[in-house]
């Protein structure tokens, strides 16, 4: 099992890609996910971060199966 | 309730006719509205048009909510949400809000709350392409209170 990572707006311009699978093992909260897929490029500043579609902190656990969004502050409206 | 995402037109007034109708006649008093519509300025750039992105599932779930919150804040007989996806050009209507109650202090008072709501948690990001071709991405929202 996996863990689904989104990047919308500026974030995916900044990852270079949509989204990406990632192995869960050794994840334990969102910030690890970052890290990971990142290669410890740090979190932009300001940006919003969902856990399966909830707003959640960086140290939000994750566990396999979780769908991983990160984004900009937004803009709607 | 209703929550639109729409990847096509927004014609506001007819949505706001259509979704009224649809409610018994007499259990309302008071009907606010509020409609955003796209500028063709902004930050003191001409803005040719917009391509409104959001986080399919995450932005719908988002709105109920915030119309929830909404319904149970204030004595409403019915909430209506409606949003633009995809590019939109200057004129264009991007959002619709209304809100019905009894007596027009809930009706007022939760439109301004859900717009507000909106722009602050729903997932929507908007790019700009400016006359001279340039692409950006908006970068926050204007106060709204």
């Amino acid at each position: 099992m996996t863990i689904t990572v989104l990047y919308f707006a500026s974030l995916r311009e900044f990852a270079g890609r949509p989204r990406e699978d990632m192995d869960a093992e050794g994840i334990r909260c969102a910030l690890d996910v970052w890290r990971r897929a990142q290669e410890g490029r740090p979190l932009p500043p300001g940006t919003l971060i969902a856990v399966n579609q909830e707003y959640a902190a960086a140290d939000h656990p994750v566990r396999e199966g979780d769908e991983v969004a990160f984004f900009p502050p937004v803009t709607g409206g | 309730m209703a929550v639109h995402l729409l990847a096509e037109a927004l014609e506001p007034w007819e949505t706001l006719i259509r979704h009224q109708q649809s409610l018994a006649a007499g259990c309302f008093g008071a009907t606010a509205v509020f409609v955003g519509t796209m500028r063709d300025f902004n930050e003191g750039d001409d803005i040719q048009a917009m391509t409104l992105e959001h986080y399919p599932g995450m932005t719908e779930r988002q709105l109920e909510t915030i119309g929830q919150e909404a319904r149970r804040q204030w004595p409403l007989e019915d909430v209506l949400i409606a949003h633009r996806v995809g590019r939109i050009h200057p004129g264009d209507p991007i959002v619709l809000v209304a809100a019905w109650s009894a007596h027009r202090q809930a009706a007022f008072e939760a439109c301004r709350f859900i717009m507000e709501a909106l722009k602050s948690r729903a997932p929507f990001w908007k790019q700009e392409r400016l006359q001279s071709g340039q692409q950006r991405w908006v970068s926050g929202n204007t106060p709204g209170m």
